[in-house]
């Protein structure tokens, strides 16, 4: 009998098969992500309802019945509330938003020098996005101009009394202008501080060590309304009779001084996360405290703990917030005010004066996270374990 | 030998002056910043003696025992206008800690459920937790309390025209009104009942463990548990036939009678601190289980533990240690955030000791009250939570 060869090697590739029709559209897609299992399409089941029963009221009471321009509290209240609107209409009331958006913005600031704060922002921004951008050249010159430079023209420019600019008093500040000069100045002041108090708190001279944990310590204990309140009340107590002090700089020192507190115990992580063998090398190499430090220690240190600076700097920039309750008039505070002003009071307009500033801020917030992550993919050497 | 006499002869040496030691700079350095600090505070205590002498504010905490002279308008204790400035402040602190514990319960159960649903394989669940924590971690708590009083609380319909909900409660813009519970005699039973069946629960979870690691036998702990810590209530509340009637709200023209009303202030202080630190629990939980090695699921599923067995004595053990530490600091967070009730008129410690320091001028005392209370309600809670974390940590031979 024959002995057939039976060996068998295919000469080219098998074509390319389309994968399983159940593995594929988007019948596939709602089976593997929404009902993979009874308990998973129960859950999907409730969160559809709960869409359902959420999602086109909301649509409709923020767009399709909001009111967009009007000169008054009449186009936002119903018949009953002494209104044009039918009775049992509800709707955000963007005219609002619309007619004190200047408010929101500046505050109280002058109509005529609005152009300095504006002046100001654009000086802001033009600085602040090269420095962001990592393939833009001239760092260090960038960061020189932000952090010394521009705030000293800022000052000149917002405060005025001199260069032929009339002087604006800061309780005429107010809005997103606040909200941001806090933030700005309450950054810039912490991070140097915070830095110092970390190296201080990981110092070798106990006497440094034990004044740092006990700031630290005390200003983390206690809530920022009350270290507010140390700011606004105690502080002209503290100087000498006669020693007047800005609203304004009293609720910068409280914020600077809680913010500092907690960049601190962020920074000190970092420190801490450096092996011991770079502070003995940077000794072996006979650096000085500050040399070792600035060329060894803290580059490292700084890159390592980027994400919990960021949520610090955003935790900051939610609890400008707070000033409010001193009494000054940041974003949220002037929105909060213009609830009682008697042309605008309507049952609508708190709620959507509230929806506009959480929008604000959340941009502000969400884009500083964005960052943050950004720079931690792009710091990332591959060292981490 | 001879890399000592280097180092012996470079101090003595002239030309090296002794401020080259490291120690003795040190010492400089300590002693330097030691006077500037002190001068420091003396400079300030002394303008501020100056100041209070000049302002005619007699300084101490004897104004603790004055007529405070002003209404709260919710408070756990007993406490009148003609009550003392420390009651005052009293009432205000048992305010704080009422409002913290709650919202640190609700907050953490919120956050754990999101925590897990940002995990789930259900594409929906989870982009809505993924929605909620990013809504909620990016604006202020206080914009969170504003919305919730202003823009829901306020506008809700008045007292003749309340929404009712189930259960005999209502709705309107006083807060809610549910139905209280009137306890009638031997109802001191029902609570005995209660904490016997706690009592019972943790020996038979002892027991239980104790037999489970001498002989390798399963008692259902859970189970017992849950049988002695409802059913001994129960059984009480049969024996002396359920000595409690509700006391249902009743709809006057005006205003709702009888029933417990929930202050709108509470609620919207209560409500915005839950959800806002909820945000932050779930991102940890979140971290927490992500934290757990793969190998660790997988290992335990080897061994042929069903996913409920593997996460309750696997996974959720070695997260929590990852979770106990932030979610303290988180807990801290919302007591500290609860001082926001000042700008809605909840009357906690700082709302009431903001009201005392308007009216006597003691601002040096007040402030000082506020952190020490503050620093111990910290050093308290982070003290409990060392000393559970201590318990979970992992032990290492």
């Amino acid at each position: 009998m024959a002995n057939p060869d039976l060996s068998f090697v295919r000469a080219e590739m098998a074509g390319v098969q389309p994968p399983p029709r159940s593995e594929r559209g988007l019948g596939s897609w709602l089976r593997t992500n929404l009902f993979a299992t009874p308990v998973d399409a129960a859950l999907s089941a409730l969160a559809i309802l709960f869409l359902a029963w959420f999602l086109p009221p909301a649509i409709n009471w923020l767009f399709v019945n909001a009111v967009w321009t009007g000169p008054d509290r009449t186009v936002c209240s119903t018949v009953a509330q002494g209104g044009i609107q039918p009775d049992g209409w509800s709707g955000a009331c963007w005219a609002f938003v619309n007619a004190k958006f200047q408010q929101f913005l500046y505050g109280r600031y002058p109509f005529g020098e609005r152009w300095r704060v504006d002046l100001t922002a654009v000086l802001f921004v033009a600085l602040l996005v090269p420095l962001l951008i990592p393939r833009v050249p001239h760092k260090r010159l960038n960061a020189l101009l932000f952090f010394v430079a521009f705030p000293v023209v800022a000052f000149f420019l917002l405060v005025g009394g001199s260069f032929n600019l009339s002087f604006v008093e800061t309780p005429l500040w107010g809005g997103l202008l606040v909200t941001l000069v806090l933030s700005f100045v309450g950054i810039a002041v912490s991070l140097p501080l915070g830095i110092l108090l970390a190296l201080g708190r990981r110092s070798n001279l106990p006497v440094i060590r034990l004044l740092s944990i006990i700031f630290i310590e005390t200003i983390r204990g206690v809530p920022l309304v009350t270290v507010l309140f140390m700011a606004s009340v105690m502080l002209p107590l503290f100087l000498p009779p006669g020693v007047t002090f800005d609203k304004l700089l009293r609720a910068l020192i409280g914020v600077a001084l809680f913010e500092t507190a907690y960049l601190a115990e962020v920074i000190r992580g970092g420190l801490q996360a450096i092996p011991k063998g770079q502070f003995e090398g940077a000794d072996s190499l006979g650096l000085s405290y500050w040399q070792k430090m600035r060329l060894i220690i803290l580059p490292q240190a700084l890159k390592l703990v980027i994400p919990g600076i960021v949520n610090s700097f955003i935790s900051l920039f939610k609890d400008t917030s707070l000033v409010y309750i001193i009494g000054m008039f940041d974003l949220l505070g002037i929105v909060r005010q213009n609830f009682s002003d008697a042309t605008w009071a309507s049952p609508q307009t708190p709620a959507t004066g509230l929806i506009f500033a959480g929008f604000v801020f959340w941009i502000f917030c969400f884009s500083m996270s964005r960052y943050s992550i950004f720079m931690e993919n792009r710091l990332d050497t591959g060292h981490k374990r | 030998m001879a890399s000592q006499d280097i180092a012996g002869s470079g101090r003595e040496s002239p030309g090296v002056s002794f401020l080259y030691d490291p120690k003795i700079r040190g010492i400089l350095y300590q002693a330097v910043a030691f006077i500037a600090i002190i001068s420091l505070i003396y400079w300030i205590a002394n303008n501020t003696v100056t100041n209070l002498q000049r302002a005619n504010i007699a300084s101490g905490f004897g104004f603790l025992k004055g007529r405070a002279g002003f209404d709260i308008s919710q408070s756990l204790v007993q406490y009148t206008s003609d009550s003392t400035y420390g009651r005052a402040l009293y009432v205000g602190f048992l305010n704080t800690l009422y409002v913290a514990a709650i919202g640190v319960v609700t907050a953490s159960i919120v956050g754990f459920l999101v925590g897990i649903g940002r995990l789930s394989h259900n594409w929906l669940i989870r982009k809505i937790c993924l929605v909620y924590v990013e809504i909620f971690r990016n604006i202020p708590p206080l914009l969170v309390i504003f919305f919730w009083y202003f823009g829901v609380l306020s506008v809700l319909p008045q007292a003749r025209e309340s929404l009712s909900l189930p259960f005999g409660s209502y709705l309107n813009n006083r807060g809610i009104f549910l139905p209280s519970i009137i306890w009638g005699d031997n109802a001191g039973l029902i609570g005995i009942g209660f904490v016997v069946g706690l009592v019972l629960s943790f020996f038979v979870a002892r027991w239980a463990r104790k037999r489970q690691m001498a002989t390798g036998q399963i008692f259902p702990v859970y189970r017992t548990a849950a049988a002695l810590i409802l059913g001994l209530p129960l059984l009480a509340a049969i024996l002396t036939g359920f000595p409690a009637t509700l006391d249902y709200p009743k709809l006057g023209t005006f205003n709702l009678s009888g029933g417990m009303q929930v202050k709108p202030e509470f609620l919207a202080l209560y409500l915005a601190l839950s959800f806002y630190t909820a945000a932050f629990i779930a991102e940890i939980v979140r971290a927490g289980i992500l934290g757990v090695s793969k190998g660790q699921t997988e290992a335990s599923h080897a061994l042929g533990l069903r996913p409920g067995p593997t996460m309750r004595l696997v996974v959720i053990p070695q997260a929590l240690r990852i979770i106990i530490p932030p979610l303290t600091n988180q807990f801290l967070n919302l007591t500290k955030n609860s001082s926001l009730a000042i700008a809605i008129g909840y009357p906690d410690l700082v709302a009431v000791g903001g009201t005392i320091l308007n009216q006597t001028g003691q601002s040096v005392e007040v402030v000082a009250i506020w952190m020490a209370i503050y620093l111990s309600l910290s050093l308290v809670t982070s003290g409990f939570m060392n000393w559970f974390n201590a318990k979970m940590a992992l032990v290492e031979r």
